[in-house]
């Protein structure tokens, strides 16, 4: 494996330090440019289990609109996003949603779900 | 969709404001005519882009055509705007004068305009700073025209063309001329019209195709030597909220052209253009860096007080200035307006062609006086113009929801709820005038359509905010999927699939 | 329904929901909201990606999620909402015309008026970019609405203009729905967003960012066929030679948000020309009495918690006035931006408010600061108040808070200069 030196942004908060980050693999070997120990934390997670909240819509059957915004209950595994949205491309909900509803629980082998972002009533 | 029938007494090629009159006109007369226009909706060449200026006529050739249609036209506009419900604002034009030498040259266009029968006269820097506020304070006076004046082209143009409509003109849009169809007994005769819709028969075809005008006549071997050559023009539009002016205001004109102006217009913003550049490209409307500083440097030798920051549009229009010599041989000018019957062709003899071409500025004034005139050629040619007994000259107006008292307004949203609901913000454009004009005897069936009848997406947001909305009335309205809904014809549609459906790329 | 309420709210984005809750539960009975849109939220409603409420809830949540409390607390409360209606007009005296499809034509009474309708985008007239007027030119959250509310997709390979966070924002999403985002160009040598939105929405899906780079011309007739991308040098002008073509069939603006102040200016508010929204005082009344304004329809937010602070301070003081409860006329101590600040809200501070409360006086900085910075308050010489910060950003609202401590130094001050230093 070899050794690589590559810049990230942490973005843990906004200040949105650029690290300059050395690694073998997902070895952390040396990060320089964080102001706060929470810019190793970030490195170390992106290395090694980078995830990411993720919001998109799904398809809504007799709604007043015809999608509803939905999001991960949590920060969902980075290099498994396309696949959770080709999962919820495939599926059509049928209205009346409420805000926090379960579209689809435990996705992809996961225990996070992914959930309504607002009521959606059924069209008048 | 469209009609079995293939025979008409007239075909008009070409729906601009030239067109429009013709048709109105004509509709008076108990003809069978056909109305073609290569775009999707009438109204989209030089008509939709210009300065909107009912010219005086003091700036002619005394003896050219444009000078005496120019004249005939302007004295038309009061009666057809009361008749055909569009506005007209007579506020009067002003060539600016600055330093000695412009103020000078004031004196020969004075002189041309008592040649020409129009009423002008020569104020003082001093009166022309009372008359518009804004004017430079260099001014050292100005030429005033109290007949010149400005018109909503766009408003002009539909309400002519609905009134043909209603009174029997047959209107295919999307149709595109493409020759002449012949007498197959004789060379020189004209019987009819090949279009992108079949063909068509009739006696008479009328040439109103503006910038293509020179090919449509080539098509008959009439002016080999004829050419339009686009000369595009660039223009702000300045917001009425943030700017007002009252007048028209021209600079002391160039060899090439009338010069950049700054003018009120009837709907109260403020337009500033158009430079002059002879293009190619007879569909180039692009507005570009170069021509819009040109522009903007020019308008401010009027009125300096002017803030590119108050800019909510900018547009280019293409002029189709033509090179044809004055039919009066004794002046020397030539790019005259073409308003004939030819007789003559490369063909030998030639009948059933009215040809109208390099209907450039003063075009949009002297349109309708093309249109008597085209009526004076036809009669003169012993075509028996029977008037219709029941030709009605009135096109009704439809509510503008802007226009209206609160209590007018409260009354419209009583009697109809869609007009209750706002879809353009800026210009307070209701959903009840747009599906009013989706179903108007020329139904509006784009975007930009609806946006040239109501004024919709013309202001400070440019359609950022009616967009989607418009897009789904329009959807509703015509029974189309909303993927098909076009800015303005196919090809520029605003969708190109559902947000869930990867396949329908 | 009433004719006369005591507040009227316009606009249920998050500054109209916070301050019609704040007025209802201040002591107004009476309390409408106008909303021009079918259901309430306003943009909340189309902004679906995470990272609202963070400071207000302690949640990282998806725009409408947040909207949704508030909506739940204004339907709770029992607060009359009028919808899908639009206000045309309001006079200085709080009489407001407005016009919807159920509603109706309306004429109503506020006895206190609380302006929140947020802004509009920057055309692309208003930057007049080269070209003719094809279809396929959107600001962005035109292309939001359709693809998050309406479900349709404006193109399917995209250029972006703008790094501001909007642009970023959607570079994500439409690529989450399949379209392919071939460039965001910024015309500013710097991010004009937030770094996190680089990483999440550009760094993530390999979108390439230009900063100092510009579109030259749009290209295509019917529908846009390219864009001619260009570097710019310090004066914004295009550099011969730099220029790319970029095939692509959409061309989306992320260029600037306007408030939106017609509204505003037809009641006879008086607008600072450098914000584009009304001067207020820090109880967010704007310069005609008893009209009072919160959010982005003030000057542009870039997070909605504070939006719903600042909404909430409106409404509470929307319902005293309705209710008149304020009596002492204030005097006021005006703020003046100072070195790197390029506007500061509120305009004037009525020291008083600081016996019983803290002011937050927010600003933006004219160029970015990437160091640590004294955000200084001074009248003449004399220093008012300090407060440092690690960095500050022309993309990110700087604050600064006056505490009741200060009471005595800003109560005898001429004016508040606001400046932002390197320490």
């Amino acid at each position: 494996m070899t050794e690589v030196t590559e810049e990230m942004i942490c973005i843990t908060c906004p200040m949105g330090c650029t690290l300059e980050v050395t690694h073998e693999g997902s070895t952390v070997l040396n990060v320089d440019g964080n102001t706060c120990p929470r810019g190793l934390a970030y490195v170390e997670r992106e290395l090694t289990d980078p995830r990411r909240m993720v919001a998109t819509t799904v398809r809504v059957r007799n709604g007043r609109h015809p999608l509803v915004p939905v999001s991960t209950s949590a920060p969902f595994p980075k290099p498994q996003i396309f696949a959770l949205l080709k999962e919820l491309r495939d599926i059509e909900i049928e209205a009346p949603v409420a805000a926090q509803q379960v579209v689809l629980a435990n996705v992809l082998g996961t225990d996070i779900n992914v959930v309504a972002s607002r009521d959606m009533p059924r069209r008048a | 969709m469209h009609t079995q029938q293939t025979d008409y007494d007239i075909i008009i090629v070409g729906a601009g404001i030239v067109g429009a009159m013709v048709a109105r006109f004509l509709s008076r007369y108990d003809l069978r005519i056909l109305w073609v226009e290569k775009d999707a909706d009438i109204c989209t060449g030089a008509t939709a882009a210009n300065s909107a200026i009912l010219h005086g006529g003091y700036d002619a050739v005394p003896g050219t055509l444009k000078a005496a249609m120019n004249v005939r036209g302007n004295a038309m506009w009061d009666q057809l705007a009361e008749e055909l419900h569009f506005s007209i604002d007579r506020c009067g034009t002003y060539v600016v004068a600055v330093g000695e030498d412009e103020r000078l040259a004031l004196s020969e266009l004075e002189a041309r305009g008592k040649v020409n029968g129009v009423p002008v006269e020569i104020i003082s820097g001093d009166t022309m700073r009372s008359r518009e506020p804004k004017v430079t304070p260099e001014t050292s006076g100005a030429l005033y025209c109290p007949t010149g004046g400005v018109c909503d082209p766009w408003g002009a143009t539909l309400a002519a063309g609905e009134n043909a409509v209603s009174n029997g003109v047959t209107l295919f849009r999307r149709t595109t001329f493409e020759d002449f169809l012949w007498d197959p007994d004789d060379p020189g005769r004209i019987v009819g019209a090949r279009t992108s819709q079949g063909d068509f028969r009739a006696r008479w075809v009328i040439n109103a195709a503006g910038l293509y005008a020179d090919g449509v006549m080539h098509k008959a071997g009439v002016r080999p030597e004829f050419k339009i050559t686009p000369r595009r023009g660039e223009y702000y539009v300045i917001d009425r909220n943030r700017f007002e002016m009252h007048s028209v205001l021209f600079p002391v004109p160039s060899k090439i052209s009338k010069g950049i102006l700054v003018t009120t217009t009837v709907h109260g913003n403020t337009i500033v253009g158009p430079n002059a550049e002879e293009i190619d490209d007879k569909e180039d409307t692009a507005v570009t860096a170069e021509g819009l500083r040109e522009v903007w440097d020019g308008a401010l030798k009027l009125v300096p007080d002017l803030a590119v920051r108050d800019a909510i549009a900018v547009f280019a229009g293409l002029r189709p200035g033509g090179n044809a010599p004055a039919p009066n041989p004794a002046v020397d000018y030539h790019k005259d307006f073409i308003v004939e019957i030819p007789t003559t062709s490369s063909r030998g003899a030639l009948r059933g062609l009215i040809n109208l071409g390099g209907i450039e500025s003063p075009g949009l004034t002297a349109a309708p006086a093309i249109a008597l005139r085209v009526i004076e050629l036809l009669r003169d040619t012993g075509e028996p113009l029977r008037e219709k007994r029941d030709w009605n000259p009135i096109r009704p107006a439809r509510p503008v929801f802007r226009h209206l008292s609160h209590a007018e307004q409260a009354e419209l949203v009583q009697h109809d709820p869609r007009y209750g609901r706002i879809i353009c913000r800026c210009e307070y454009v209701t959903e009840g005038e747009i599906v009013a004009e989706i179903h108007a005897p020329i139904p509006a069936d784009t975007y930009d359509a609806i946006k040239r009848r109501t004024w919709l997406g013309t202001g400070r947001c440019q359609g950022a905010f009616d967009m989607p909305r418009v897009t789904e009335i329009l959807a509703r309205e015509l029974g189309c999927d909303p993927l098909d809904v076009s800015k303005k014809g196919t090809g520029s549609e605003f969708l190109t699939r559902r947000t869930k459906a990867l396949e329908e790329d | 329904m009433k004719d006369t309420y005591d507040v009227i709210v316009i606009g249920s984005g998050p500054g109209g929901l916070a301050a019609a809750a704040e007025a209802k539960k201040a002591g107004a009975d009476a309390v409408l909201i106008i909303e021009r849109d079918v259901e309430l939220g306003g943009i909340l409603l189309q902004c679906i990606h995470n990272g609202f409420g963070v400071e207000v809830f302690g949640e990282d949540l998806p725009g409408p999620a947040y909207a949704q409390r508030f909506i739940d607390e204004v339907e709770q409360l029992g607060i009359d909402v009028l919808l899908d209606t639009m206000v045309l007009d309001v006079t200085p005296d709080r009489k407001i015309y407005a016009t919807g499809t159920r509603s109706g034509f309306s004429e109503l009474q506020a006895r206190a008026l609380v302006m929140a309708m947020g802004c509009r985008e920057r055309t692309r007239a208003q930057i007049r970019i080269p070209g003719m007027r094809p279809s396929g030119v959107y600001t962005a959250g035109t292309a939001q609405r359709w693809v998050n509310v309406e479900g349709y997709m404006p193109g399917k390979r995209v250029v972006i203009l703008g790094s501001g966070d909007i642009g970023m924002i959607m570079a994500r999403r439409l690529t989450f729905e399949g379209a392919k985002v071939e460039r965001v160009l910024e015309v500013m040598p710097y991010l004009t967003g937030l770094s996190r939105n680089y990483v999440q929405c550009l760094l993530d899906f390999d979108i390439p960012l230009q900063l100092r780079h510009t579109v030259k011309r749009v290209l295509g007739r019917d529908r846009v066929e390219a864009v001619e991308a260009v570097a710019v040098d310090e004066r914004w002008q295009p550099i011969p030679g730099t220029e790319e073509i970029i095939p692509c069939d959409t061309l989306l603006l992320s260029v600037g948000l306007i408030p939106e102040n017609e509204l505003s200016e037809k009641a006879g508010v008086r607008l600072d020309p450098v914000t584009g929204g009304p001067y207020v005082d820090e109880r967010y009344q704007t310069s005609v009495p008893g009209i009072f304004a919160a959010g982005n329809v003030v000057h542009v937010y870039d997070l909605v918690d504070w939006v719903t602070e600042a909404g909430m301070a409106a409404g509470r003081e929307a319902a005293a006035y309705a209710l008149a409860r304020s009596t002492v006329a204030p005097t006021y101590v005006r703020t003046t931006p100072g070195e790197h600040v390029r506007y500061v809200v509120p305009h004037r501070v009525n020291p008083q408010r600081l016996q019983e409360s803290e002011v937050r006086l927010q600003m933006r900085v004219t160029t970015p600061l990437e160091q640590a910075v004294w955000i200084k308050v001074e009248d003449g010489d004399t220093l008012i108040a300090r407060q440092g910060a690690r960095y500050a950003r022309p993309g990110e609202m700087v604050n600064l808070t006056l505490r009741p401590r200060d009471f005595e130094r800003v109560r005898q001050a001429q004016e508040l200069r606001v400046s932002v230093v390197p320490r």
